[in-house]
């Protein structure tokens, strides 16, 4: 993410002047893993949706660069805030799609809320495996490690399910520049997304306070000393 | 480094995916190791297959030929963004591209470009391209390399080449001689050679101080024996050469701005949080002076070669605008590296840095594909009608 | 007057910090709106229940113990629609969960059963008439978002240690209840349950982390990383993106934008550069030392304390100075 940050005058928003929208980390994970399968397991099709402004349409023809064989964007003037309503005109537009596999990053890196995966797996009855850091698919079933704070667990389901993708999974491929151009020849849909009322609303974005400076104690071995005795007696946290 | 002048919205989406692809590949897989390659003068074989799948070998050639068949902005974004990285990679690029695939695509038969051209996209056939010799840089006309065709119709070379970029590499080189003993540069033609024949030799040139993440090496061709499907069926005369030169000196004048772009982006870092009597040094005249010429020239070489581009994918550019490019943003980069090396003080002379790199790597660059002076002439040359070349 | 309910998470038969943290939250959210119960649900094998009491004294009124074999490892459809049916039935005003790996599963489930809206990784919270407003970092933390959450009830995961358990204490009782749906049928199914070894300590559990960047120089110096996570006797020891990436420390050790967040009392940063990627993540730990070499690696500018040096020389004395002062108390 940029280091250039600042509120925009609303208050309510990120400003954006100068700032490139790209896919999220976990997205990207989720891209490569469904081209991964689809290529060790094929023939299959692998779609990419996006709901929100036609500046998703870029990221949607990154994720056909990289190899996705279509492309559907839910218009929206914005991404919601509320991810009841994003999960909900998602599974209106899956339903009727037969997918095996339904892939989400773990979240959005921006709004980090981590919800709209396991909502749609509830809203279309599937089963949903959420922060896996392993997959493997075999005979129509999927087995996934998911980690736990200090543990883990190898979960099992059967497809089709809804998985969302963690750290531990392959990182996105660069887009060949081949895939850039075959990217401009493959099908990319808009259609309006069927977005209800917002029940979770933002009502300001602010930055954190400020860390007081800090200071350098010193140089070398020869500075533990000191380092330790500030950890004692100021932040009496030894 | 920060669009100042907003030349991203000049670009396309495609131009502008192109160039992140490409840049992230160099941030990921050229930037850790180039430092240390460069200490070592090796060039970095182990990123050919990546580069290879990236699709950067011949990108503006078409994709009958297993390129990617993109314009040539797209082309020389990709150059830009390589360069950025070290211009030695860029100059592996620009020789297995615009030296070795351009002329077998421009002046090859069809079997000899479907043959090569997709291998040699896929990275499995590396080439070379051998016009100057140890005598004649400047001056190709002048050289003494000589084809002699036999009465079987094959061919036998006499010869040898000098700063040859991936000559000890190379499976093949693209060689230029003059034929049947002919001294015109009329009778130059160019010849397909794979470089286990019999009598061609390559051997790496040592003690470089400026492109040592490079193969640069000199050949020597004795008695070499070359089939009668070794020779380019439409080269013919110096012109062949010089317009796979054309090609090469308009990468080039994308790749330096990359380059430059990367000591600029180095020398800002490092002036917001290098402190010197108590306060940032990019806070003082002399180093805003500097920052601020580093980014007029970067920005106005960009928009030199976007304009380029756009008349050479519109088929209406010249040679002479070639030159023109070349010329000052080579020039340019050259000062953008050693202002940035000087800003950067003590710590610039360090390989940890990529100012100092980048300073010694641009004088080849500078030289190379025409040397300044001899790009001075030529634009000299197209506003009077006058030559003054001798 | 409505109740609050809170979901007391617990793992291998033994409740998890986190469940006292939404038990507590459940209790100051009960206060703030003038009254109402508390409610906590807690789940798992036959036996649970004696871990009940614990929870009365974080605040719960009244505690709602699910017992089924079936829930010895987590089985969040069960949970969800145990859960769901109950928070359904009882008309709560609230429903809290944590942010845990745990609730960020079992939460987003249950909303969208109830069909109403949460809100997530919340820091902070409090009622504006109907409504619930609260606080989730954004940006990878860069940025505070103040939300408002309306509908009932109000669904939101907790982001653990963000509010400490207080003790409030209460006479719970207990009431027990059957699974909503078979645990039997679920058809995600935990196949295995891998503890992480020994006495390992969770980054996000533990007050001390000490993390190892690339400036570490290879998989075998982390030794001296973990010898000083020793001599604190509470650390954990996690590790930047590039480390994990070249498979020096596992995943699940990453701290970062897109790794694990954390905000331990103190945090050691050793050999790391301070990546934008690597400081959104520890951002908020309270007090933050540095170690490294290079003197304007961005990682000083978020230190409270740095040393600038060789972190595989410093690391050994640093160390034994730490065993030092533990040892004189």
């Amino acid at each position: 993410m940029e280091t250039r940050f600042k509120i925009a005058a609303s208050g309510t928003a990120v400003d954006e002047a100068g700032l490139k929208y790209d896919m999220s980390d976990f997205d990207g994970y989720a891209v490569e893993t469904a081209l991964q399968l689809n290529e060790k397991q094929g023939p299959g099709e692998t779609v990419v949706i996006s709901l929100g402004p036609d500046v998703v349409q870029e990221q949607l023809r990154k994720a056909l660069s990289m190899g996705a064989d279509r492309a559907v964007q839910l218009k929206a003037e914005r991404v919601p805030t509320d991810g009841l309503v994003i999960a909900r005109a998602l599974a209106a537009e899956l339903k009727g799609g037969a997918y095996d596999l339904i892939f989400f990053g773990r979240q959005a890196v921006d709004s980090a809320n981590a919800t709209v995966g396991p909502m749609v797996a509830e809203l279309l009855g599937l089963p949903c495996a959420t922060a896996v850091s392993t997959l493997d698919i075999a005979n129509g079933r999927g087995t996934a490690r998911r980690d736990l704070e200090g543990a883990a667990e190898i979960v099992e389901f059967a497809l089709p399910a809804v998985v969302t993708i963690d750290e531990g999974m392959p990182r996105a491929r660069y887009p060949s520049l081949k895939g850039i151009m075959a990217a401009k020849k493959k099908p990319l849909e808009v259609k309006p997304a069927q977005l209800g009322e917002e029940r979770l609303t933002l009502e300001k974005m602010e930055l954190p306070p400020e860390r007081a400076a800090g200071r350098i104690v010193g140089e070398g071995p020869g500075a533990v000393a000191e380092l330790v005795r500030l950890l004692h007696t100021e932040a009496k946290v030894l | 480094m920060q669009d100042f002048f907003d030349i991203d919205s000049v670009l396309s989406e495609e131009e502008r995916a192109v160039r992140d692809s490409v840049r992230q590949f160099v941030d990921e897989r050229i930037l850790p190791i180039i430092g240390d390659c460069y200490v070592e003068g090796r060039f970095p074989k182990e990123i050919i297959p990546g580069l290879a799948e990236l699709g950067v070998f011949g990108a503006n050639l078409p994709e009958e030929y297993g390129c990617a068949g993109l314009n040539n902005v797209a082309y020389g974004l990709i150059m830009q963004e390589l360069e950025r990285g070290d211009s030695g990679i860029r100059s592996f690029a620009s020789v297995q591209g615009a030296l070795v695939m351009y002329p077998i695509f421009a002046f090859g038969s069809e079997e000899q470009k479907k043959h090569y051209l997709p291998k040699m996209a896929a990275g499995e056939i590396i080439g070379c391209f051998g016009l100057t010799e140890p005598d004649f840089g400047s001056n190709p006309s002048g050289m003494i390399s000589m084809a002699n065709e036999q009465p079987d119709g094959s061919w036998i070379l006499n010869g040898a080449k000098m700063w040859i970029t991936n000559g000890s590499q190379a499976k093949v080189a693209i060689v230029w001689a003059k034929t049947n003993g002919e001294k015109s540069d009329k009778s130059i033609r160019g010849f397909i050679v794979p470089t286990n024949t019999p009598g061609f030799t390559a051997k790496d040139q040592k003690g470089k101080l400026s492109l040592r993440a490079s193969d640069t090496s000199e050949l020597v061709f004795q008695e070499v024996r070359l089939p009668k499907d070794a020779i380019l069926p439409k080269s013919g005369g110096i012109k062949s050469p010089l317009m796979c030169l054309t090609q090469a000196r308009y990468g080039i004048s994308w790749g330096v701005i990359g380059a430059a772009m990367a000591c600029y982006e180095e020398a800002l870092a490092y002036s917001t949080t290098r402190v010197m009597f108590g306060k940032a040094i990019g806070g003082f005249q002399l180093q805003q002076q500097r920052l601020a010429v580093m980014l007029t020239e970067i920005v106005k070489a960009q928009l030199v070669s976007l304009h380029l581009g756009r008349l050479k994918d519109a088929g209406t550019f010249t040679p002479q605008q070639v030159s023109f490019a070349k010329r000052n943003n080579c020039d340019i980069a050259t000062d953008v590296a050693r202002e940035a090396r000087r800003l950067l003080g003590a710590n610039g002379i360090l390989a940890e840095y990529a100012s100092m790199r980048h300073m010694a790597n641009l004088e080849s660059v500078y030289t190379y594909e025409g040397t300044h002076d001899i790009h001075t002439l030529i634009l000299g040359q197209a506003v009077t009608g006058l030559s003054a070349f001798n | 007057m409505a109740n609050t309910f809170a979901f007391a998470e617990s793992r291998g038969g033994a409740l998890r910090r986190v469940a006292f943290e939404a038990v507590s939250a459940a209790r100051a959210l009960a206060d703030a709106s003038g009254g109402g119960e508390v409610h906590a649900m807690l789940a798992g094998a036959p036996g649970i229940a004696s871990l009940a009491g614990e929870l009365g004294k974080y605040g719960a009124d009244m505690v709602i113990v699910v017992e089924h074999a079936g829930l010895a490892n987590a089985n969040v459809e069960a949970l969800a629609a145990t859960a769901a049916a109950r928070i359904k039935a009882g008309g709560y005003r609230a429903a809290i969960f944590s942010a845990s790996a745990q609730g960020r599963d079992l939460a987003p489930r249950v909303a969208a059963q109830l069909g109403v809206s949460m809100a997530a990784d919340v820091t902070a919270f409090e009622l504006a008439g109907d409504a619930l407003v609260v606080k989730h970092p954004a940006y990878a933390g860069k940025v505070i978002a103040t939300l408002k959450l309306t509908g009932s009830p109000a669904i939101v995961t907790l982001r653990p240690g963000a509010r400490s358990a207080v003790e409030a204490a209460r006479e719970a009782r207990v009431e027990s209840a059957q699974p909503t749906s078979d645990p039997g049928a679920s058809k995600l199914v935990v196949k295995e349950m891998i503890v992480g070894g020994g006495t390992k300590l969770d980054i996000g559990d533990a007050p001390v982390i000490v993390s190892g960047g690339r400036g570490l120089k290879s998989a075998e110096n982390f030794k001296l990383v973990e010898d000083l996570a020793a001599a604190f006797g509470n650390a954990a020891v996690g590790a930047t993106r590039a480390v994990t990436d070249d498979g020096w420390r596992p995943h699940s050790d990453q701290i970062g934008q897109t790794g694990r967040q954390v905000s331990p009392e103190l945090y050691v940063a050793l050999g790391i550069s301070g990546a934008i990627q690597h400081i959104a993540g520890m951002r908020n730990s309270r007090t933050i030392v540095a170690i490294n070499k290079d003197k304007e690696a961005p990682i000083f500018k978020v230190a409270d304390y740095g040393i600038v040096g060789d972190v595989i020389e410093i690391l050994p004395v640093l160390t034994a100075a730490v065993k030092e002062a533990r040892a004189k108390g």
